[in-house]
């Protein structure tokens, strides 16, 4: 699966694209989280505060209990400020 | 029409094109979005505007395909740039042509608070030497929430 980071969330957790593997037991954006938070550094502070986290699944907005599968597009990105 | 670009564009032109060849056309309503020159903390210097480019193309159709069904329009156009920016400089533009002026004001004003919520674009602002991202507005999200159908 490919995983995307904009705004202040590519700043911290110094990757703009990614491509991983599903981790194991991960069936939605949530577990995702969870897994990606576990590398700790950046990526700890980047989740640090879920709330202010929005994410894209497929370039569609989702919430963090949509579902996820190997070969998606997951990004995720500060709430947008376009216009 | 959606166009999502570095280079600036002619809002003249872009009223020209909404009616062009179309008398059946009473009315275009255009908003031009512009950068501003204060920040937060003060005399902004430029802005950087980062987007998610398939994604962005992507909502903004989505966005232009609901104004067109909710609204008896002839044409819309959703120009929107990214880069950075100086004060005093275009940002956004949107546009609708109908052939009553309700149509087109408020097709146009839709169109706009949706994409101020939904389409995937993060401002930077450069400050008092100090860069940050400008943060969302909860005033943004009632503008939008407006448009909701009851």
């Amino acid at each position: 699966m490919k995983i995307l980071y904009f705004a202040w969330l590519k700043e911290k957790t110094k990757v703009s694209e990614e491509t991983i593997s599903l981790p194991n037991g991960v069936s939605d954006v949530t577990g995702l989280v969870a897994a990606l938070k576990a590398r700790g550094d950046g990526f700890a502070e980047a989740f640090a505060n879920e709330a202010i986290v929005r994410v894209a699944v497929n370039q569609e907005h989702v919430g963090f209990d949509h579902a996820v599968a190997d070969g998606d597009e997951v990004a995720f990105f500060p709430p947008v400020t376009g216009g | 029409m959606i166009f999502v670009q570095e280079h600036d564009f002619d809002p003249g032109d872009e009223i020209a094109k909404l009616s062009a060849g179309n008398t059946h056309v009473g009315g275009v309503c255009v908003f031009v979005g512009l950068v501003r020159d204060f920040a937060d903390d003060g005399a902004l210097e430029a802005m950087t505007l980062e987007h998610y480019p398939g994604m962005t193309q992507k909502q903004l159709e989505a966005i232009e395909r609901e104004a067109l069904e909710r609204w008896p329009l002839d044409a819309t156009v959703i120009i929107h740039r990214y880069g950075r920016l100086q004060p005093g400089e275009r940002i956004v533009l949107v546009g609708a042509a109908s052939a009553h002026r309700e149509a087109a004001f408020e097709a146009c004003h839709f169109l706009i608070d949706w994409l101020k919520t939904k389409a995937p674009f993060w401002k930077k602002e450069q400050a008092q030497g100090r860069e940050h991202w400008v943060d969302a507005k909860h005033t943004d999200d009632a503008a939008a929430l407006r448009w909701n159908k009851k």
